[in-house]
């Protein structure tokens, strides 16, 4: 192991929060979704790499970054939308095991497709951001990493403001706290629902677009990343969208520092450690550190 | 489905399984052993998501541990040391017979199980399929990086199999009668498991745990108890298929694995313990002709077979839930309500006269 230095340690930092951030996305979408519709979604990862082949398509087609990047999250938005409408409506009140098994069909589907249209090899996806670091106190932070930051945060604040301020954002927080009151008050509870996966659609496809410049854009990109997104959901609170944020980012630093300076974990077991991480706080801690404690009434 | 049926169905099934190597080729053999092995593995699945109601999304993560233990009971120490590894000397010295690697690797397998459920028994629905999700993926990582005992990512080769005690015939054909038996063996303590007392308590958790405590059925114990038995199975299953393959690497159970098992439970019927052997058929043979379909002349993309396993997954779900064993019972019940008609007009005929 190299000598301990503040500049690297500070670097580590940083570029665990731009990793984070990703997570942080991933995870509010999973928040959203679990919390209009009550159930995980396994198939967020594969719908994020599956919109950001759709981007990818549409940048070789010749159009430039930022037109493919709001085009690709309108056609996440309306996949989202789509896939509740017609698979996730039908089985809405059935037993919880009969969802999990329907998010588990969609993910071998979407991946399944993914790799049937683009094929199994990875595809470089161009980055947004300038190839440059910035020095900050001596600290070289790149660009890359200040720029995902900014997005998946940017992303996440626009999301909070739909939910604070708008009515619409209103009617959707009302059917996550009492769906049937809130369809005595008028409020199209269906198409609610629908709006949080579309809406979780495009939190996903950002999280994939914003990953896929370093992960190289695989099939597989969001499997991994899925992971550390269930992780940090659950850390924060199954229920909590701010848990989600803190827990993303708070899981992307730790991994990072553990991975570079704890030998046990390394490189290899980054992914593990995250992975006892989501076991340990689901025995210790099932409710996370923002979520609400969940009393079974008999 | 009445017990009639049903015994046509076992026998019917019974018969089949002893014509199969006097007819098929040494290659399609070994595609009805590896049957046989994913039989095992749903049958433990199914009594966990279908008989207790918890799910696992890590069940081709156990098969991996009882796979890695019979290898590790096959070679011991010297064994692994001369495949390159440096082993830890608290192994075993010598290997072992595959007859005796198989059952221990079951134990093993089971005894990992029943740690992992006993924290994993606060969770339930989600957050179980979390956890054991998150087994799942992390599983081949864990195998790569402890390498001294797991031969690392290059993987471990094993002997290859023989048939045993001088008997004449060829080593497909002792796997194929050895998975079987061992399969049939596993369906009849399945079959009792579920049916008796333990099966009674497992069901009533699944269909009401609050009910279920509320009338002194411990649920932390039943539960525990299911995870345990069913990682058993899956050990039991790992071990018959590395034996099959003499080969492993980390790679070898995948998080797809793992996915595609329950998907072909669910399939194959949940809360049918025949139905298994739907869902391994499908395991086995619904990628081989969901790639080059039988008629067409074309070969379709390497990912179709899991577009075709997730479509079907999703029709089942929305269409008929209880799986193709779901489906039988419903062509069969009508037909039984049919014969058990005709079967009582004469009577009531010779009353009305």
């Amino acid at each position: 192991m190299t000598a301990f230095l503040w500049s690297e340690f500070f670097q580590q930092i940083t570029s665990g929060l731009a990793i984070g951030s990703i997570f942080a996305s991933l995870a509010l979408a999973l928040v959203l979704i679990y919390r209009t519709t009550d159930v995980i979604n396994f198939a967020q990862g594969e719908m994020a790499t599956f919109t950001t082949y759709i981007a990818w398509s549409l940048m070789n087609h010749g159009l430039s970054y930022w037109p493919a990047f709001v085009l690709t999250l309108l056609i996440a938005f309306g996949g989202g939308v789509g896939i509740e409408r017609v698979l996730i409506r039908p089985v809405e009140h059935r037993p919880e095991i009969v969802m999990i098994i329907m998010t588990i069909g969609l993910f071998i589907v979407i991946n399944g497709l993914t790799g049937w249209l683009w094929g199994a090899d990875p595809k470089a996806v161009d980055s947004p951001f300038p190839n440059k670091t910035i020095d900050v106190a001596g600290v070289a932070i790149s660009t890359q990493d200040i720029g995902t930051f900014c997005v998946c945060i940017a992303s996440v604040i626009v999301l909070w403001a739909f939910f604070r301020f708008t009515s619409l954002g209103l009617a959707m927080r009302s059917v996550a706290v009492n769906s049937a009151a809130s369809r005595l008050m008028g409020v199209r509870v269906g198409w609610m629902l629908a709006l949080g996966w579309g809406l979780a659609a495009v939190l996903g496809a950002i999280a994939g677009l914003m990953a896929a410049p370093t992960a190289f854009l695989d099939p597989n990109m969001m499997l991994v990343i899925i992971v550390y997104a269930f992780a940090a959901a659950v850390l924060g609170g199954i229920d909590s969208p701010i848990g989600a944020v803190v827990g993303g980012l708070t899981l992307g630093v730790t991994v990072n520092l553990l991975g570079r300076y704890v030998d046990l974990v390394g490189e290899e077991l980054k992914l593990p450690t995250a992975l006892a991480v989501l076991l340990l706080v689901l025995v210790i801690r099932p409710q996370g550190l923002f979520g609400r404690v969940i009393v079974r009434r008999v | 489905m009445t017990a009639a049926v049903k015994g046509v169905l076992l026998a019917a099934a019974v018969a089949l399984i002893i014509l199969i190597p006097q007819r098929a080729g040494e290659f399609r053999l070994s595609q009805f052993t590896y049957v046989a092995i994913y039989f095992i593995a749903l049958l433990g699945l199914n009594i966990l998501v279908g008989y207790n109601g918890q799910i696992s999304l890590g069940h081709g993560a156990f098969m991996g541990i009882g796979a890695y233990a019979a290898m590790i009971f096959i070679l011991g120490r010297e064994g692994l040391t001369a495949t390159g590894a440096n082993p830890p000397g608290w192994l075993l010295e010598h290997g072992m017979r595959p007859i005796f690697a198989i059952p221990l690797a079951g134990l093993v397998t089971g005894v990992i199980g029943y740690l992992f459920g006993l924290p994993a028994l606060r969770l339930a629905g989600v957050s179980l399929a979390l956890a054991t999700f998150a087994v799942a993926v992390s599983l081949p990582l864990i195998a790569k990086h402890y390498d001294s005992v797991t031969g690392g990512g290059g993987g471990v080769s094993l002997p290859l199999p023989t048939t045993p005690f001088g008997w004449d015939i060829s080593t497909p054909h002792w796997l194929y009668y050895e998975a079987w038996a061992t399969a049939g063996i596993l369906f009849l303590v399945a079959w009792l498991l579920v049916r008796g007392r333990v099966g009674r308590a497992w069901r009533s958790i699944r269909d009401g745990e609050v009910a279920a405590v509320s009338s002194g059925v411990s649920s932390a114990a039943y539960k525990t108890l299911a995870f345990g038995v069913s990682s058993a199975f899956a050990g039991v299953a790992g071990a018959l298929f590395v034996i099959q393959v003499s080969y492993i690497n980390p790679d070898t159970f995948p998080l797809t694995l793992s996915i595609l098992l329950l998907v072909s439970a669910v399939l194959g019927g949940l809360g049918s313990l025949l139905g298994g052997i739907f869902g391994a058929l499908l395991l086995v043979f619904l990628p081989i002709y969901s790639q080059d379909p039988p008629v067409l002349h074309f070969s379709f993309s390497k990912q179709a077979p899991s577009v075709v396993f997730g479509v079907f997954l999703i029709l089942m779900v929305l269409v008929a839930p209880g799986g193709v064993a779901g489906l039988l019972r419903q062509v069969v019940q009508p037909i039984k309500i049919g014969l058990a008609r005709r079967g009582s007009r004469p009577s009531r005929l010779a009353k009305e006269e």
